[in-house]
């Protein structure tokens, strides 16, 4: 029984530099890097040393209080450095490229005639477990759980996100065959969920065993959270797996081949990108070859991921475990003078959710908007902007309120378990008051994840 | 603007950790803040941020102010120079350049006073905290001369702010933090410790207690006259009179169109309906006030209007309930106390829970309390107490929701 689901909150916000619907090839990279960063929480246990070699899907780390959990390389070379932060926590492990890579040679694994049992072993042994993802928490799922159901998100509905039709057309079968695995894993039901306002790709349409679902929207319809509330909400005790539609396929592409190959295709976006397009890369690439003569300007910031959750990296730094595209956007590290582009300025420049600046009226205008703060931090004042965003029925400032304040009763009662940081991305981008709320979800997410799981 | 750069960049230094004037910090913050948006970027979470700050929000509310605040200076020029002529009945748009500039002199010396006294209280709080200058108080400082009846002297207008600012709301910790609305505070705290310069016939019209009443002529406001309605024999220039024609006499004294406009003595800022719609015009465009709150506070108002009027037996209770959504505080409470959105109710539904009984309490103050003539003050304050509780049964019902869901599934 599908469901179709209507939005009425959202906010799309309107930013120059999608990418053009081409692929270029870039070269191999040079250095591919596993961020045990990018795993919220795990703390990560080295299987291999600085200088050994290692190949295609060798475990390199795994979870130190959940060993079967694997963490594999995902080309053939040699661990050319373990980059550690404060407190020797592990932040980058790098790893030179050999010239000879190989994808082919492995066997087909028939998932139609496993257990669950037996795929979840497959799957935690091959490195494809960290692509599932659990609710409540957002981390890597718990093999020790069996979930009430496994969410997947047809669409991206962030700034300047990949498009997942383009992206995965012509991949139906390592799709179809990701989806097959994952309906191994769950006594529940598998969701995919398409975009109810544009026809999805036959990728799509015509997956099978699963139940498909539409939603419409603005962003963050395509958030798993906002489909997993709206479609089978989750309560205290259960838990729901999600993973990211590319992630699918290449869980299937293992499942097809007998081989880990972590190839995914993403977009490079954001108004500082010259010829924003889509590529073909692997997991962990570094972007340094990517971004090369690509800027238009000097002062920018590239994040792994959208503007709304992405993270801050180098422009010699690594793409995200998770991240689908490379956003470039101008640094706001200036001045702004009151009357032209300051608090007082006409604001012909400004995108807001509010109607305090003229843009409001133009509908299509695209912006290149800086990460500027445009403005300072502040106790909550201003109530019920955070709900025009915040398609959930949870009352996101009383929320925030109580995880701010580490009040885990209140936390419990108003919904912590449905959300993940990600889905207060828009609340915080309009939050009048600028304060960091993903951050603050994280913390009390933390703190129930210690205290209640 | 890059000389004004220089000098920040020049004197920024001085001000930051180490500096010569380390422990001045907050003062040059808030001033850099002022002229410029700093140059803060986002660390992590989302990268880019909506283009509104509390700054722009506030100076909105600023804005929406005005109408009412220009037609405020007017109208206390023109009754200060009715006080002069001896006369309520001189024309209102006559003799229009001195009654400016009388106006102005009643109501910018108040301005002033108000935003000194109280943005000195807020400095020392932001230099004991080192933080910068919050934003609050630039509207808080713009209401209270605007509540103020025109003949307040100035040193109250100062103590209040104080009050106001110290025990209203930096007690709790600033911006944001309050539970009373800071201008209503400062107008209770005169009001109950001054009771004669903030209500009764004298001090509504500038220079009218100087000179101990003149004979034939009353200070009186709409709503003061309405509560002497009250007493158990209305009379009607000494002739005991009816219930109809004591309400026919008031009508005859503030015609609904006087009203409107705000030709009618009263606090500086509240005469004029038509200014002060048209601020809220701007606040509901903008999206800075709560039209939730805006509407509800009329609905409760009129429906206890309503309700009284179908009571019936004295005067007040006859007096048509779009008046009383036109005289005294009523519209100016709606639209610029009501919907301080840091006192109010800040659920969605609270907020109309919120402004519907603020509206219906005004209204029952004001006319069953004999020693109150205007009760929105009150009422907003009230609720503003009230508010938490109203936000609690709304999160109680949002949670039972959710625990409904998990005894069915």
């Amino acid at each position: 029984m599908s469901k179709t689901v209507k939005l009425r909150k959202g906010l799309d916000i309107r930013l120059l530099g999608a990418a053009n619907k081409v692929k270029t090839d870039v070269p191999m990279p040079k250095v591919v890097t596993i961020k045990p960063t990018d795993f919220h929480g795990l703390v990560p246990k080295m299987l291999v040393k600085e200088g050994e070699t290692v190949t295609a899907g060798q475990p390199i780390f795994q979870d130190k209080y959940e060993e079967v959990i694997k963490y594999v390389s995902p080309v053939n070379g040699t661990l050319k450095a373990i980059v550690r932060g404060a407190k020797r926590r592990i932040l980058e492990v790098q790893i030179d490229v050999s010239d000879s890579q190989s994808f082919d040679g492995g066997t087909a694994i028939d998932v139609a005639g496993m257990s669950g049992e037996q795929v979840k072993e497959t799957m935690l042994s091959a490195g494809l477990w960290p692509f599932v993802k659990q609710r409540p928490i957002d981390v890597v799922a718990d093999p020790k759980q069996t979930p009430k159901a496994i969410f997947v998100s047809a669409f991206d509905s962030a700034p300047l996100a990949p498009d997942f039709d383009f992206v995965l057309h012509g991949k139906n079968k390592e799709f179809q065959a990701g989806l097959d695995a994952l309906g191994k894993l769950t006594d529940g039901k598998v969701h995919l969920t398409l975009n109810g306002k544009a026809p999805a790709d036959a990728t799509f349409t015509e997956a099978k065993g699963v139940q498909i679902n539409k939603i419409s929207g603005k962003h963050p319809a395509g958030n798993v959270g906002t489909q997993i509330h709206h479609i089978d909400p989750i309560n205290k005790g259960e838990f729901v797996w999600v993973v990211n539609a590319q992630d699918v396929a290449i869980i299937g592409r293992y499942f097809l081949s007998g081989k880990f190959i972590p190839k995914k295709t993403i977009a490079l976006t954001g108004s500082e990108v010259k010829d924003p397009q889509y590529m073909d890369v692997l997991i962990g690439t570094n972007v340094a070859d990517i971004l090369k003569d690509r800027f238009t300007s000097d002062n920018v910031r590239v994040i792994s991921g959208n503007v709304l959750t992405g993270e801050k990296i180098e422009a010699d730094g690594f793409l995200g475990f998770y991240d689908n595209q490379i956003t470039v956007v101008p640094e706001g590290n200036q001045l702004k003078f009151v009357l032209t582009k300051g608090w007082l300025g006409p604001g012909f420049d400004k995108f807001s959710n509010s109607r305090l600046f003229p843009t409001f009226l133009s509908g299509s205008k695209k912006f290149r908007l800086d990460t500027n703060l445009n403005g300072e931090e502040r106790a909550f004042v201003v109530t019920g902007e955070l709900e025009k965003v915040f398609p959930f029925d949870i009352l996101p400032m009383q929320l925030v309120k109580a995880a701010i304040t580490d009040d885990i009763d209140n936390m419990e009662a108003l919904g912590i378990y449905e959300v993940a940081p990600e889905d207060f991305a828009l609340c915080e981008y309009v939050c009048t008051t600028k304060i960091n709320i993903q951050d603050k979800i994280r913390t009390g997410l933390d703190l129930i994840q210690e205290e209640c799981m | 603007m890059k000389f004004l750069e220089k000098i920040v960049h020049k004197q920024e230094p001085k001000f930051a950790k180490g500096g010569k004037f380390e422990k001045w910090n907050p003062v040059f913050e808030s001033f850099l803040t002022l002229a410029f948006t700093p140059n803060h970027t986002t660390k992590r979470g989302s990268h880019i941020r909506d283009g509104v700050d509390l700054k722009r929000t506030m100076v909105t509310v600023i804005f929406a102010m005005i109408p009412a605040l220009l037609f405020g200076m007017y109208n206390a020029g023109h009754w200060d120079l009715a006080v002069e002529m001896g006369s309520r009945d001189i024309p209102f748009w006559a003799d229009q350049g001195t009654k400016i500039w009388r106006g102005a002199m009643i109501v910018v010396p108040m301005i002033i006073v108000s935003y000194g006294a109280g943005l000195t209280v807020e400095f020392i709080f932001a230099l004991r905290r080192g933080h910068a200058l919050h934003e609050g108080f630039l509207v808080s400082g713009m209401l209270i001369p605007l509540i103020m009846p025109a003949d307040v002297p100035l040193w109250m207008v100062a103590v209040a702010t104080i009050f106001a600012v110290i025990i209203g709301k930096e007690i709790f910790g600033g911006t944001g933090m309050n539970i009373l609305n800071i201008a209503l505070t400062a107008r209770a705290f005169l009001f109950f410790a001054y009771p004669t310069s903030m209500s009764g016939d004298k001090v509504w019209m500038s220079g009218l207690e100087e000179t101990g009443g003149i004979d034939g002529f009353s200070g009186a406001t709409a709503l003061g006259d309405a509560a002497s309605f009250m007493t158990d024999k209305m009379t009607v220039a000494g002739d005991v009179v009816t219930s109809e024609t004591a309400v026919s006499a008031f009508e005859n004294n503030y015609s609904l169109m006087d009203s409107m406009i705000g030709m009618i003595p009263g606090s500086i800022g509240e005469t004029s309906f038509i200014a002060i719609m048209i601020g809220a015009a701007i606040l509901l465009f903008t999206g800075v006030g709560s039209l939730r709150i805006m509407a509800s506070f009329f609905a409760g108002g009129w429906l206890m209007g309503i309700v009284l009027n179908a009571v019936g037996g004295n005067p007040y209770f006859d007096l048509g309930a779009e008046y009383h959504l036109l005289i005294g505080g009523f519209a100016f409470g709606a639209v610029f106390m009501a919907t301080d959105p840091v006192t109010a109710a800040q659920t969605n539904i609270g907020k109309l829970i919120y402004g519907f009984l603020a509206g219906v309490v005004a209204i029952l103050i004001r006319v069953l309390n004999p020693a109150y003539p205007e009760g929105v003050m009150l009422a907003i304050l009230f609720m503003n107490v009230m508010a938490p509780i109203i936000d609690h049964y709304v999160v109680q019902a949002n949670v039972k929701r959710r625990m409904k869901r998990l005894k069915t599934a």
